[in-house]
């Protein structure tokens, strides 16, 4: 059998491992599940790409790219400014919606919010770029064998160790840092927090930034291997929601082990039956955790 | 011009009050026993789907061809989506809430993708047409026909308003909302909290998949882009604008969301240039979005809230 599906599997689950630490941090500090955070990965790359734009209108050598990569230094430049915006856009909703809705304590209210927030912020990301697909680059890259048949692209193998990189960051972050620690203590009891002086808000502040750089980072990666669509973060939400509890709700490492299991599962599906039920395969992972285990793989809470 | 009004205005209504029973449906699930349903247009899509399927005459492209009277395939879509609904229930029903919601939304997409996908079933990306019509011998005669449909819709909503009222004043509703308040306490009373969830939440279901049948027939035609996340979302804003909890504000939130839809319509037709047309529907969405969340933050009981419902042994 062709292992091609292994290469593209792991590509697809690098951006999906990303969406999903936004959405398990969210729903384990904040304890809902963000129906919104698709949005998040296809507003930062579309701010991304009209950023790229500008940078590359100033940029004196337009041309220039990275040895056999399709881009250079103003999409980098670009993406860290697009992962700030996208962290405040997450960070603006939240005081405009989420936070108001908080305390009322119905957490499932928030859900119908954020329901809400994804079709009014996808449909206007439709209004102001159109229905159009997008690119980043023209340039066609031709994919080099690497051994067993497979064969990828310079760039997805690029994103792939900066993917590595940033789940490598996210994780000491989490493990090591004051701030994560902070916001692993939310996540476990958001009282016996707050009265040991954490300072709840800033926690939440920090869990949107963070979701909504990494969604960025997913969004640009999508982007530079597909397309940037207004639908992509909508069409990666079960995905999203699926890796995110086959990983177990709160954990960064079951988070990126989701994603990458159901990327490789999807794309291990794509090869054996087509590409027509794709968005099922994230379905039937779903279905199948909760039926059996819940919690997850690295999950303690049901 | 006169008379053309009055025939859109009943059309509208028969659309608008279609949209009252699926509303209704999701006033069972979510204003009554608090579950949340993000999969709202899946359960309708079953509905419209299995109602057409068992109506159609023959086509040579599908499966089908059994001819059966308009009410057979009402009933048999009510009870489609009622197996839908218990098959979904049973798995994330027992879970946390915000499971229930993660796994309608990931159904409503499976049965989108068959929708698209399984050609020789569903008729693929072009549907369903040729569905039987109500009171088809007067469809030469717009005012007849419209009014009747009409009054037909009007009737059926009624009677799914009335029988939804009784349940509700019944000892099961009492249990519905006992669950939904405190589930310890109703629990401790012997109630099988899970149970009485699952039959609310089929029932919800089943008046969904009505509701899609119904529509199915009165429109004669669907696709599966009629049933994409923004229906589930539509309905959604009608329970939560008219008051969840309420029926009589399920059914009129149906009918005010369904009016600034049609509104924002025909405004968008008039005086948008048709190349823009597209880009500019998509702000029709926003719009909804923007009251609901509006509603959400400044009215959260929406128009006409819920009453609190007693024994009719204990009204004074």
């Amino acid at each position: 059998m062709n292992l091609q599906f292994l290469a593209d599997g792991l590509v697809m689950g690098a951006m999906i491992g990303l969406g999903a630490i936004g959405v398990t941090l969210t729903y384990a500090i904040l304890r809902f599940a963000n129906f919104a955070h698709g949005e998040f990965i296809a507003w930062g790359a579309y701010i991304a790409l009209a950023l790229t734009g500008v940078v590359g209108a100033i940029a004196v050598d337009k041309s220039s790219t990275f040895g056999s990569l399709s881009f250079g230094w103003p999409i980098i430049l670009a993406a860290a400014v697009a992962a700030v915006l996208t962290g405040g856009l997450a960070v603006a909703l939240d005081l405009c919606l989420f936070s108001r809705l908080r305390n009322r304590g119905n957490a499932i209210v928030m859900v119908i919010a954020s329901f809400g927030a994804s079709l009014a912020l996808r449909n206007l990301l439709e209004f102001l770029f159109t229905s159009q697909p997008a690119y980043f680059s023209q340039k066609i890259q031709m994919a080099i064998p690497i051994g067993a048949g497979i064969r990828i692209t310079p760039d997805q193998l690029f994103l792939l160790g900066l993917t590595m990189v940033l789940f490598i960051l996210v994780d000491s972050f989490m493990v090591h840092s004051a701030s994560g620690r902070a916001m692993r203590a939310v996540a476990e009891n958001p009282t016996l927090a707050k009265i040991s002086g954490v300072n709840v808000d800033k926690v939440i502040r920090t869990t949107w930034m963070l979701g909504g750089a990494l969604a960025c980072a997913a969004g640009i990666m999508v982007g530079l291997t597909v397309q940037v669509r207004p639908y992509m973060g909508f069409d990666l939400l079960l995905p999203l929601f699926a890796a995110a509890i086959l990983g177990g709700i709160g954990s960064v490492r079951g988070a990126v082990a989701g994603g990458l299991i159901v990327g490789i599962s999807e794309a291990l599906a794509v090869r054996l039956v087509g590409a027509d039920y794709r968005a099922a395969i994230a379905f039937l992972i779903l279905v199948t955790v909760l039926m059996f285990r819940p919690a997850g793989l690295f999950g303690v809470r049901p | 011009m006169m008379l053309d009004i009055i025939i859109y205005l009943a059309f509208f209504l028969a659309i608008a009050l279609s949209y009252g029973i699926i509303c209704l449906g999701l006033n069972l699930q979510w204003g009554q026993t608090g579950l949340f349903n993000v999969g709202v247009a899946g359960f309708v899509a079953i509905g419209a789907y299995v109602s057409a399927l068992l109506t159609t005459p023959e086509a040579a492209q599908r499966f089908g061809g059994f001819d059966w009277p308009i009410w057979g395939g009402w009933i048999a879509g009510a009870l489609a989506a009622a197996l839908a609904s218990v098959l979904t229930g049973a798995v994330a029903l027992r879970l946390r809430a915000d499971y229930l919601a993660i796994s309608t939304f990931g159904i409503a997409t499976t049965i989108h993708l068959v929708a698209l996908n399984a050609e020789s079933l569903t008729g693929g990306p072009f549907g369903i047409a040729f569905i039987p019509r109500l009171f088809a011998g007067l469809e030469s005669e717009p005012m007849k026909f419209n009014f009747l449909n009409f009054l037909f819709v009007a009737a059926i909503s009624a009677g799914v308003y009335g029988g939804l009222e009784i349940l509700m004043r019944s000892p099961w509703g009492r249990v519905l909302r006992a669950i939904r308040e405190d589930e310890v306490a109703a629990v401790s009373l012997g109630k099988n909290a899970t149970s009485f969830r699952l039959q609310a939440f089929a029932l919800g279901g089943a008046i969904m998949g009505l509701g899609g049948a119904l529509q199915a027939h009165l429109i004669g035609f669907i696709a599966p882009e009629n049933y994409l996340p923004t229906l589930t979302f539509q309905v959604w804003a009608m329970l939560i604008i008219g008051g969840s909890g309420n029926n009589r504000g399920a059914l009129l939130g149906a009918v005010a969301v369904w009016g600034l839809w049609s509104l924002s319509g025909a405004v968008l037709s008039g005086f948008v240039p048709a190349e823009h047309q597209a880009r500019v529907a998509a702000l029709r969405i926003v719009l909804i979005g923007v009251v609901l969340a509006g509603v959400l933050l400044v009215r959260p009981r929406g128009i006409l809230g819920e009453k609190i419902l007693v024994s009719r042994f204990l009204r004074e």
